[in-house]
């Protein structure tokens, strides 16, 4: 049994696995197993079990969601969504799975559909993954060719049918209800909750949306149990997980690896450490929208419990490191001016504070920056938190900007003090 | 006026929905492939095939980055301008690209060869700084590759 079930199909050379190859390495074996043999509550518990906690960044316990979907009428439609946005600036790991092995993506979705008796299905990708659209709709046409997909799929009672949906851009659609809202052809707002999606989402029918990486567990949780799913971790959660990291490192690269493994290990052995001629100063640990680690964090196991005990969160699990050359200032600016522009406009504080926040960093960035403006950054730190907005979107601006504030403070006063950015 | 295969085409994804109005992101979609980007007359066109108000489609079509509500060039750069791509150096890529082609963000230039645009990250932080030129990625740029790349797009 493998210790990387996500990229045990992946060719170095970046080819796809074909169909023919994923079924020679024992592919849909987990999805004939689950529309065969289990029924529907079956799958839930196994994946409950298996302790597999959501890719997209908040780490939800996907059995558990899905066990809130409302399954009281058997004939209503059912949806299930995949999310493949990815548009969160150093996020890269969906991508890999999409191009590598679009079957593992499929086969994960027949069971997920399987679990809460959905019989259609999206997988949203993003605009710029051209290849991946071109590899999916190929894997799409070749499974319902192979009776993987469409009626009696496998010969069974359960009828699933597949659709690829390609983005127009907007990292919005990345959060679900935005996504549901695109799906059905209308500005990407998210919608206010509740009702969650399991209750009411697209077109009004119990949906449920997950990342790409998630639904890529799942062939393996039911092939191989969730006892084995869990030992794969080096912590309580379950599973591997695909770790990138980006920046001003020798090695900049994505890697399956246990979950818990350590920033450190991540960073200094399969990043290979920093550039030459370069220190570091801290990281994102999970793409744009996490709070910065330090130092003292790099021995913290990349799990969603333990990065949350130090202040972040693991996010996507994507780091994007910060050396000594970089100007915090810059960097965080660089981020809230996607935040900004990305904002949907819905709620006021996030669609007027963003570019507040975006003018005042660059008047302190140029040299024009006053006292109160640091005061101003941490009232909107404040003022844009969870439960001030309508969706995460904002908050997850802050994460990034108020952590800047606490670990390089000095380097904001400086500039204010000194009327210029020093790093230029 | 839409053309025939328009039509034809934005009908076979009404036929894909409970509601016409779905169907409005693939409509747009599909007269930007046939044209290059979405005119008014085009928004008002496609609003009465699905029964919207054309200020209905209009707030579909603006709210996407990648709808074009102005004419563009032939071929689109899209460049990169996230945090990753900020450490690595993209705005020397577009500074020498301005610089080359005479135009800014935005711009598109007299011949209507080129559109330059920045773009959020394009997922390829590992090899950054990175661009795309209509459906093509480009990794680890530096600013004398540029030249080599651009020759292809004519
Ligand atoms: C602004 C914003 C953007 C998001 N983008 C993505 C994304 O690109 N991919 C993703 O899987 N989740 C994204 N999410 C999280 C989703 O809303 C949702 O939690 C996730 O798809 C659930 O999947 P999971 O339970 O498998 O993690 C985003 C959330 C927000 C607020
Ligand atoms: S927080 Fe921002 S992105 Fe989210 S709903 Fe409000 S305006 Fe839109
Ligand atoms: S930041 Fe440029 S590709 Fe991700």
């Amino acid at each position: 049994m493998t210790t990387k079930p996500l990229t045990q199909n992946i060719k170095p050379d970046g080819t796809v696995c074909s169909l023919e190859e994923y079924l020679k390495n024992g592919g849909y074996e987990g999805a004939r197993k689950a529309v065969k043999e289990m029924e529907g509550a079956a799958v839930i518990q196994a994946i409950k079990d298996s302790n597999l906690l959501g890719r997209g960044g908040a780490g939800f316990n996907t059995g558990l969601k899905w066990s809130f979907v409302r399954q009281d009428d058997p004939n209503e439609q059912r949806y299930i969504i995949a999310n493949g946005d990815e548009m969160e600036p150093g996020t890269f790991k969906d991508r890999l799975l999409l191009e590598g092995d679009p079957h593992q993506l499929i086969e994960g979705m027949i069971i997920a559909a399987r679990a809460i008796n959905a019989t259609k299905g999206f997988i949203f990708v993003r605009w710029a993954y051209k290849k991946a659209h071109k590899l999916i709709q190929e894997a799409l046409d070749d499974a319902y060719k192979a009776g993987l997909l469409g009626k009696n799929i496998m010969g069974s009672s359960f009828s699933f049918d597949l659709y690829l949906h390609t983005s127009v851009g907007r990292y919005i659609c990345g959060e679900e209800t935005a996504l549901i809202n695109s799906l059905e052809g209308k500005r990407a707002n998210p919608r206010s909750k509740p009702p969650f999606p399991q209750v009411s989402g697209l077109f009004g029918k119990p949906t449920i949306v997950n990342n790409i990486e998630t639904y890529c567990n799942l062939p393996h949780i039911i092939k191989y149990g969730s006892i084995w799913f869990k030992e794969l971790s080096k912590s309580g959660e379950g599973g591997t997980k695909l770790y990138g990291v980006s920046g001003r490192v020798k090695n900049p690269g994505l890697w399956e690896l246990p979950l818990g493994t350590t920033v450190r290990e991540l960073l200094e052995v399969h990043a290979g450490g920093m550039l030459d001629g370069y220190k570091f100063r801290g990281l994102l640990p999970g793409g744009a929208s996490t709070d910065f680690l330090v130092e003292e964090h790099l021995d913290t196991p990349m799990d969603f419990s333990s990065v949350a005990k130090v202040g972040s969160r693991m996010g996507t699990g994507t780091m994007i490191v910060m050396d000594d050359k970089t100007c915090p200032v810059a960097f965080v600016h660089n981020l809230i001016r996607f935040f900004s522009n990305e904002s949907c406009g819905w709620c006021t504080p996030c669609r007027d504070g963003l570019p507040w926040v975006e003018k005042i960093l660059t008047k302190i960035e140029a040299g024009e920056g006053e006292e109160k403006d640091i005061d101003i950054l941490k009232f909107h730190t404040k003022y844009l938190a969870p439960g001030n907005t309508f969706c995460a979107l904002a908050p997850g601006a802050m994460e990034p900007l108020q952590s800047a504030l606490k670990y390089f403070g000095e380097d904001f006063e400086r500039h204010v003090k000194e009327k210029r950015c020093f790093y230029k | 006026m839409l053309s025939e295969k328009e039509i034809h085409e934005i009908e076979h994804e009404i036929g894909l929905y409970p509601v016409k109005s779905a169907a409005c992101i693939e409509a747009l979609k599909i007269v930007q492939e046939h044209r290059g980007w979405v005119s008014d007359e085009s928004v008002k066109d496609i609003a009465a095939i699905l029964e919207m108000t054309p200020e209905d489609v209009d707030g579909v079509a603006t709210f996407y980055n990648m709808i074009f509500r102005k004419p563009v060039g032939r071929n689109i750069i899209f460049v990169c301008n996230s945090v990753t791509c900020y450490m690595m150096g993209y705005e020397s890529i577009y500074q020498y690209m301005s610089k080359k082609l005479g135009i800014t963000w935005g711009q598109t230039t007299s011949d209507g060869r080129f559109t330059l645009l920045p773009n959020p990250c394009l997922g390829d932080c590992d090899h950054a700084p990175a661009m795309m030129i209509n459906k093509d990625h480009y990794n680890r740029i530096k600013p004398e590759m540029i030249d080599s790349i651009l020759e292809k797009y004519q």
